[in-house]
């Protein structure tokens, strides 16, 4: 099934089936469960060895909690997660925590996910007194080793986070999440506090290791030119669903699904002479709540090209074109039927 | 845009230093810039560059202390904004200068309705009365996009989303036909279709009204989509300012070119690496004695260490402040 891909002979290293990942609404005096807020509502789709799948949507469309659910940090409502060949959807604590230095994540603020009152060492050094029998001398080392790979002067082992930059600690953040020699990291929006000079640095950064060390990303973010530039495939989300996954190239070019186009259209062309000549797709309104999404499709409410049918039936997400899936009533949804397997 | 009207802005050498308990900062180091009627200027640089604090400076809107509006001319209407009484630019604030802040979550009072938030600089400075104030205000909803305009007044800033709270913010800096118009970050805290919304507005609410405007900004995409003119900050100075396509077709501050190389787009070419900035921006504890980005520069030569660069014109509206622009011209293209 992943014959569709450039890469036909990397293996799957993270296959997500079905994950939904509900948030409870309680209200009332007797606090009593009256909905669900459906913040990640049954995606599928899988990660490769050594790719990089960028994940984009605006806010609120739960790709942040879609990173979250897939190595576990939430307790999931259904669906099934594999890493590396091992089920963690509905694993107990006893089987997640020695997967955990495979599964590491960077988060999006550097300043509020370091702990102040730590120093760099100890910071970086955390997973690895949890997770490993090294000896202070070769925890040292491992701690200088890891500093260098991500570009931190050694001089600064003993500082406190707060006399770092943005873009530096940021570094720490993935010098902490390689401590462990993880095969695959979540970045959530790592560079969306950083200022434009420095996200230039930061994704660099990444970029080289991951050549490096081997390592597999699920990119989150919102900003998509840098996406373009670090994913390999791009998956899309509006509404709690993956609307479209499909290899990068093909998604800049050719976007299947109405709303994969508009947000491309909306992105700012740095360059006034494309940027004035474009045709930009607006929609119209504002995402509806993923409490009570609408019926049909999630994207009927603003969706240029709507049809009847969408607002009846929910468009099943198929593979429409050899390693390019789309969830879209416009593309293939006769035969689906036979075109239907899960995103790879 | 004519280019032989008399200004509506014109800021000549503002300074501005923060006194805090480390020392002084320098944030803005003698900024001047004039801003022509209906034109579009925008302003970009990193955080830190004093792009925000420049603004702020000049309608004396940065609480004193811990900031010090040091030296400086604003003329506007032939009143200097740094000397009036408080009285008078109070008239001016809200009024004939419109401002548009970056964050439409926390810049609405959340206790009082929609309505009453446009109304308040109708009543203080068109003097209309409370009908009246509020027929404009449903007219204001309404030009800016919101449906059901009469309803929604009533409506507290909690009851909107991000995109339309914004627009409200939009409405009430319009409710006294400013000349001026300041936006800081006006869509930097919205999703992109929604900024595409805002954007579109701004340009059609522009043709319509004809105002001036100054937005501020560090997406050099949406500066690419709306702005006549463009200024680039650095360090708490101008390095560079130019027509909008000139600037992104020749730039000549090596800061600007860095900049320009380091935001990659999502049509035309996919570079395989990113260009990037070494170094971080620096913090001014002193009025600058050289060049504030020779640190980070990859042309810096000795003179960059014990000189200040002014601008100097190099073109037609463009003109750039780096020790290296004159003598080298177009061959620094690499």
């Amino acid at each position: 099934m992943l014959d569709a891909t450039p890469k036909a002979a990397a293996k799957t290293l993270v296959s997500v089936r079905g994950l939904k990942m509900y948030f409870p609404i309680h209200t009332g005096l007797l606090r009593r469960h009256t909905g669900d807020v459906k913040a990640v509502d049954d995606i599928s789709f899988d990660i490769l060895e050594g790719e990089t799948l960028g994940l984009v949507g605006e806010s609120g469309c739960g790709k942040s909690t879609a990173g979250r659910a897939l190595i576990r940090l939430y307790d999931i409502t259904g669906g099934s997660v594999k890493i590396n060949g091992v089920e963690i959807g509905q694993a107990e604590q006893s089987v997640l925590r020695p997967m955990r230095p495979t599964m590491q994540m960077v988060f999006q603020d550097p300043q509020a996910s370091l702990n102040p009152r730590m120093t760099l060492a100890s910071i970086i050094g955390e997973p690895l007194e949890e997770h490993t029998k090294l000896s202070k001398v070769e925890k040292l080392a491992r701690i200088y080793e890891l500093m260098d790979a991500v570009g931190l002067n050694r001089t600064f082992a003993n500082r406190y986070p707060h006399e770092f930059s943005g873009g530096q600690r940021q570094r720490i953040g993935i010098a902490r999440a390689l401590a462990l020699n993880p095969k695959f990291i979540v970045c959530d929006e790592p560079i969306a506090a950083l200022d434009v000079s420095i996200q230039a640095q930061v994704v660099n950064l990444l970029e080289e290791l991951q050549d490096r060390l081997g390592l597999t990303y699920l990119f989150i973010s919102h900003d998509l030119s840098m996406v373009r530039h670090i994913a390999d495939r791009v998956a899309v989300m509006y509404l709690g669903k993956v609307v479209e996954l499909s290899p990068r190239d093909e998604i800049y070019a050719d976007p299947l699904h109405p709303y994969t186009e508009a947000l491309l259209s909306a992105v700012p062309e740095p360059d006034p002479s494309l940027e004035n000549t474009r045709e930009r797709i607006i929609l119209k309104g504002d995402v509806p709540s993923p409490a009570n999404p609408p019926d049909g499709c999630n994207f009927c409410t603003r969706c240029p090209k709507v049809m009847d049918i969408c607002r009846k039936v929910e468009p099943q997400f198929i593979e429409v074109m050899p390693g390019r899936f789309v969830a879209c009533h416009l593309h293939g949804q006769t035969n689906q039927t036979t075109n239907q397997k899960p995103a790879g | 845009m004519p280019d032989g009207a008399l200004p509506v802005l014109d800021v000549r050498g503002l300074k501005t230093v923060f006194r805090t308990r480390g020392g002084e900062v320098h944030a803005v180091n003698t900024v001047s810039f004039d801003l022509k009627p209906g034109e579009l200027l925008g302003v970009v640089g990193e955080s830190g560059s004093g792009k925000s604090v420049t603004m702020m400076s000049l309608i004396r809107l940065l609480p004193s202390p811990p900031a010090d509006v040091r030296g400086g001319q604003v003329l506007f209407d032939g009143t200097d904004l740094l000397t009036c009484s408080d009285q008078r630019l109070r008239d001016i604030r809200g009024g004939k200068i419109g401002f548009i802040f970056q964050d439409p979550m926390t810049s609405l009072n959340p206790v009082f309705t929609v309505g009453f938030q446009i109304m308040e600089p109708l009543r203080r400075h068109m003097g209309l009365n409370k009908a009246q104030a509020a027929k404009r205000a449903a007219e204001l909803l309404e030009l800016v996009g919101i449906p059901d305009a009469r309803q929604r007044l009533k409506d507290y800033p909690h009851q909107f989303s991000g995109g339309m709270r914004q627009r409200v913010m939009i409405a009430i800096a319009l409710a006294c036909d400013p000349q001026v118009l300041i936006a800081d970050e006006p869509t930097t805290a919205l999703d992109v279709t929604i900024q595409a919304q805002i954007l579109e507005l701004v340009k059609e609410l522009r043709q319509k009204l004809g105002m001036a405007i100054i937005w501020i900004t560090h997406d050099l995409g949406v500066i690419a989509g709306i702005a006549d003119r463009v200024m680039v900050m650095y360090g708490g100075q101008i390095v560079e300012q130019a027509p909008v396509k000139e600037l992104f077709r020749n730039p000549q501050h090596p800061y600007t070119r860095a900049l320009l190389k380091t935001v990659p787009g999502v049509l035309g070419e996919r570079p395989e690496k990113l260009n990037v900035i070494e170094g971080q921006p620096p913090i001014l504890m002193s009025e600058p004695s050289f060049c504030a980005f020779r640190d980070r520069c990859a042309y810096a030569f000795d003179r960059c260490g014990h000189e200040n660069p002014a601008r100097v014109p190099i073109g037609a509206g463009h003109d750039v402040a780096c020790l290296r622009a004159p003598v080298t011209g177009g061959s620094r293209d690499a």
